[in-house]
Parts: C-alpha cells; structure tokens; sequence
C-alpha cells in the first residue's frame, strides 16, 4: 500500500473504544484496537464466550441492541481493513518520541512476549476497575468483588455457589443481584450501606436518563419477583467461614454511619459479592505525562488530553456508565480522524453525542451524590487483624502502627513502611482500603508501567507488531 | 440452579483438565477460573505469609489473587487463561516457586 492513512491505536475495546474505533475508521482513519481480552466487548457488553453456545445472551445482558449495532460496525470495518483488532494484548507502557508513539503489549495470559504497535495518535479507553473496602473475613474465597461475580457469569456462564448475599454501595450492586438472580442463585440478600431513596424520588432527573429509568425499573421488579430483601443502610461487618466463606453478619447503621447495636445477624451464604464503587485506569495516562484530575484522566470537549496526540474516553476519564462511555469514545474518535488528517473538527457534527454526553455526565453526578449522602464510618470495623493489602498481607494494625508509632502521613510513606501496596496488583486493589484506614488522602499511585512486566521482555527489544499501511 | 439455563446455552462437547490430579470437566469458552467454579472449587492458592487460601476476587485481571500454576508454570492468572483438553492445572503454594 502506498497511500499513507494516519494509524490510530485505540487502546480497550469496551464501549468507549468500539464507539471511537468505528468513529475514526469511517473517517480515514487506519484503526489499531488493541484490548487484552479475547474478544471485542469490554465489560459492559461482556457476554458467554462462543463455545459456550448461549442462545439467549440477553438473559443475562443489557442493551443488546446497541451492541449488535457496534459489533456489525465492527465487522464491517475489519473487513474492508480499516480497522485491526489485536485481542489478548495487555498494553504496558506507551511511549512518545518527537512525533509518534509505541505502544507495548504482552501478548497472551502468559505475559511472556511483548509486540510493539506504531501509531501517530492514541486513544486511551481502558476503563475501570472495581473498588473494594476492606471488612474482616474479606479475604476467604466465594468473597468476590461484585463486577467480578459478574463477569464470571455474564462470560463463563457459572455460579460458585448456591446462596448469594450482594453488599456494599453503588448502582453496579442492583445489576449483579438480577444477574446472580437470574442465573439461578438465591439471592439472600442486597445489602446497601446508603439510602439512595431520595435520589429514587427525585423524578425530574431520572427523566433525562430515561434507558437508565427503564433498566433500573427492570432490575427492581425482578429483585421483587424473586424475593430478595433490599436492606438500605445496612452493611456486612463480617464475613465468617474457615476454608471458605459459610456466612456474612448484617447490621443497620446509625445516623452516623456506625452498626447499631443488637441489630446484627448472620446471613448463611456461600457467595459474597461485594463494591464499593468504580476507579478509572489512569496508568497509561499517566506514563504518558496526561494531567490527571483526581482519580481521572482529564480530557477537553474533544476528550482530547493535555498531551499532543492522546485522546482518553470512557471510564478512564471518569465513572459514567456504558452510555456516557458510546458518546465519548464517538466524539473521540471523530476529533482523532479530523485532527490526525491536519485539520480541525467541527463539534456540531457530533452535537447530539455531546448532548448525550452532558446528559449521562449530570445524571452520574447526581447518582453519586445520592450514594454519598450518608457517613458510612467503615474504617472503624476494620479490626487490627483484617488484612488490608491482599497482595503483601499487610494487616489494618500494621498501617495503624505506621502512622500512629511512626507518624506516616501519606500513602506513599506508608507503602514503604508496611509494604501495602507493593504487591503483584500495585495497589489497585488496596490503595482505598489503605488510605482509608491510613486517614491518609487517596491519590492516584505514579505506575511506571501499566502491568508487571517480566524483566526479560525489558531487557529484550521488543518485536514490532507489523501496523497495516505501514 | 444452573446459569447455562437462562442464558440456553448449548455448549460445545466439554472436556476434562486435571486440577491436582483430579479431573474436572470445562466447557470450551471458560477460563481455568470459570472451570473450577463450576466444579465447586473456589480457592486453589495459598498466600506466602499466611498460608491461607485465595481463589478468585476481581474476576478481570487487576487483583492477582487467582494465581495458578498451569502445566507446570507457576503465577498465571486463572481468571484469563482459557482452559484447554488435558491442561495440568495444579495449586499454587507461596510463590509459586518454594519446591
Ligand atoms: C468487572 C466489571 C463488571 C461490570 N459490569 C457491569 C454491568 O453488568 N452493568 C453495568 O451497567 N456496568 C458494568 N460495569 C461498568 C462498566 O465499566 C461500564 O458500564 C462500561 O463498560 C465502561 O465502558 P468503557 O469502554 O469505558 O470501559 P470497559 O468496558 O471497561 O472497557 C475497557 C477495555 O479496556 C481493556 N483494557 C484495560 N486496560 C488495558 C490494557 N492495559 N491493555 C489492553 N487492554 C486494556 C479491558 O480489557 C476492556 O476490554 C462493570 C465494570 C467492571 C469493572
Ligand atoms: S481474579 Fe483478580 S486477577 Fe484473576
């Protein structure tokens, strides 16, 4: 080939970067998409691998129109070559010279082998991951993070159990509790540390979000349907068990966001599905140099960010939900083609994204500020036993001691003193956990690199992934 | 209870892998997470401190509490390898490294 289209790699091939890939390649774009699971779909859209034959992949699925409508886009594209997926490649570092960018990824669950993807833009849409507290007996296995419950079923089709209890805040509880439902389990009990009640009344805002009206309604009846006790301003305190979790203790909280007394009981349950809430990946972001705004990447109305050439949408730049991710990754998308071929884009062409896009952002605003209307005082349950980094094993006593003995006053200090943080996750899965119990501020951990990388593949020069059009 | 139900999933042929010697029977498309679970295994890791046993928790890739030896090879991560006929899955003590 000889005519030179700009390369586009799209990072994450969720909602976000389907949307911006189908975007950018129907613009003279040559789109690399690069994701590190098997199949293009990210989480929302996660659905049983083909070998497993579902006939009926809605029943445990959302929004499967839309999703047949990107996915068609998508052959589409990688029929005519404009757009290359690259599946099971983990991105762990994306490097910058004067004008274009390598983006490395291991290939394959085993991580040994890295490949390079040139490109002259990159479009960062990685998501989230979820956010767990730590609560004593969280670390016994059927204990699970909520969206990974789901994921295993929405993907594997399996349960790990027979008896459910699904606790914590936030609005990705409702889904998992009708999904564990649904697929057969008896869901005990939804145990939500906030009272989200007045956000549920509050109708004028819920009528700019009607799909999400509609969902909700769906997700509430069947947890009527089937029975399950909807506790608001409760919490599981403990989880109990020896090899395995056997059962969870519930209590009410007071006005104060503390366990009343004598309204603890135990729940026999052998799946807990627990999270708290959402963080945004921000590491490629932030090994590029990208501004981050708190836990997010910040990105302009063109969800360009502050570094020439890298474009962020979807999670990664902030939680929002499936419909907030489509309208960024599309005007994404659309200002890459445009800015990429050396020219400027006009925002009206892509008006009703950016209303949906206002829309979903003030909707999730006022979502967020519904969970987060009462004190839930959970660091005061976490007992000096409770292990609070997974990874390292490093006890709630043993951060206590560092910053009451040893006078650590940030997250980092108390990272060198104890070891939180330090393990084979990075701190992903403990830093709000630490910071919590810590009373230390939670910023996002500096990650030189994006996944643990085998000092082999650093030292080796990467192989170069042949980028089409090149 | 079974979660293939609402979804009418008419899986391909399944398989067997071992897990410490046992057989387990997978269905194609699960990863060596999915496959164990389905089987009612739910911890096949034991912590290098602690000693105590993790199976999966993220689901997605992030935690690393899932961590297997596959065919010999120590730390990967059961929620993404796919499982394969005949794969030697076995549990993981420390790091993985201590024999
Ligand atoms: C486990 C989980 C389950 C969820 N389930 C639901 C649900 O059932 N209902 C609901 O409404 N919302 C759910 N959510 C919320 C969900 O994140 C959003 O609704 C939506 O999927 C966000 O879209 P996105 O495109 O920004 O990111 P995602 O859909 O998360 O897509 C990001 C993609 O980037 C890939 N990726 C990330 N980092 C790298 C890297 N370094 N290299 C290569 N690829 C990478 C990931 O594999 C993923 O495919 C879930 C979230 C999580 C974490
Ligand atoms: S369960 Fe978290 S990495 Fe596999």
């Amino acid at each position: 080939m000889t005519e030179h289209r700009p390369v586009l790699a799209v990072i994450g091939a969720g909602p976000a970067g389907l949307a911006a890939a189908l975007a950018a390649g129907s613009r003279g774009v040559r789109v690399v998409l690069i994701d590190s699971a098997a199949e293009a779909r990210g989480q929302f859209y996660r659905q049983p691998a083909p070998g497993l034959g579902a006939r009926r992949p809605q029943a445990l699925h959302h929004q499967r129109r839309t999703w047949e409508r990107l996915r068609a886009g998508l052959d589409t594209h990688l029929a005519a070559d404009r757009v290359t997926h690259l599946s099971d490649r983990h991105v762990w570092c994306v490097e910058r010279d004067s004008t274009r960018f390598t983006v490395h990824a291991l290939v394959g669950p085993e991580q040994e082998r890295s490949v390079a993807v040139r490109a002259d833009g990159v479009l960062l849409a990685t998501g989230g991951y979820e956010k767990v507290l730590p609560f004593p007996g969280w670390t016994l296995p059927g204990v699970v993070a909520a969206g990974g419950a789901q994921a295993l079923l929405k993907g594997g089709l399996v349960l790990p159990g027979r008896t459910a209890v699904v606790a914590g805040t936030g609005p990705l509880l409702l889904p998992v509790a009708t999904g564990l439902s649904a697929a057969g389990a008896r869901v005990a009990a939804l145990v939500e540390s906030t009272a989200p009640g007045a956000f549920v009344r509050h109708t004028r805002l819920w009528s700019t979000a009607p799909a999400k009206l509609t969902e909700g309604v769906v997700h509430a009846t069947r947890l009527l349907r089937d029975k399950v006790s909807v506790l608001t301003r409760h919490t599981v305190s403990e989880a109990h068990g020896t090899e395995r979790l056997e059962s969870v203790t519930v209590a009410a909280l007071d006005a104060e966001g503390r366990p009343v007394p004598g309204t603890e009981r135990r729940i026999a349950c052998d799946i807990l599905a627990v999270g708290h809430g959402m963080l945004p990946h921000t590491d490629l972001a932030d090994g590029l140099g990208c501004r981050l705004d708190g836990p997010r990447v910040y990105a302009d109305d063109e969800q360009r960010t502050d570094v020439p050439g890298v474009w962020a949408a979807g999670e990664t730049t902030g939680i929002g939900g499936a419909a907030l991710s489509l309208a960024e990754g599309h005007i994404a998308g659309r200002s890459a083609a445009a800015r990429l071929a050396g020219g400027v884009p006009d925002p009206r062409e892509w008006a009703p994204a950016a209303r949906a896009r206002t829309r979903s952002r003030s909707f999730f605003a006022a979502l967020e500020s519904a969970y987060a209307t009462r004190p839930v005082r959970w660091t005061e349950q976490v007992t000096d036993e409770t292990v609070v980094c997974r990874c390292e094993e490093v006890t709630a006593g043993a951060v206590r001691e560092a910053v009451g003995t040893l006078g650590a006053g940030d997250l980092r200090t108390v990272k060198l003193l104890t070891r939180a943080g330090m393990g084979w996750c990075q701190g992903r899965m403990c830093e709000p956990g630490v910071a919590g119990v810590a009373g230390c501020e939670l910023l996002p951990a500096r990650r030189m690199l994006a996944r643990p990388v085998p000092l082999g593949v650093l030292a080796a020069s990467a192989e170069h992934t042949a980028t089409p059009g090149q | 209870m079974n979660p293939l139900k609402p979804a009418r999933a008419h899986p391909g042929a399944p398989f067997t892998l071992t897990f410490d010697s046992r057989e387990i029977e997978a269905l194609p498309g699960q990863t060596i997470a999915a496959a164990l679970w389905a089987s009612g295994v739910t911890s096949w890791r034991t912590t290098r401190d602690g000693g105590r046993a993790r199976g999966v928790f993220c689901g997605i890739g992030v935690c690393f509490d899932c961590l297997v030896t596959v065919d010999g090879r120590p730390n990967l991560r059961a929620c993404l390898v796919p499982a394969a006929p005949g794969t030697d899955v076995r549990t993981q003590e420390g790091t993985g490294h201590d024999d």
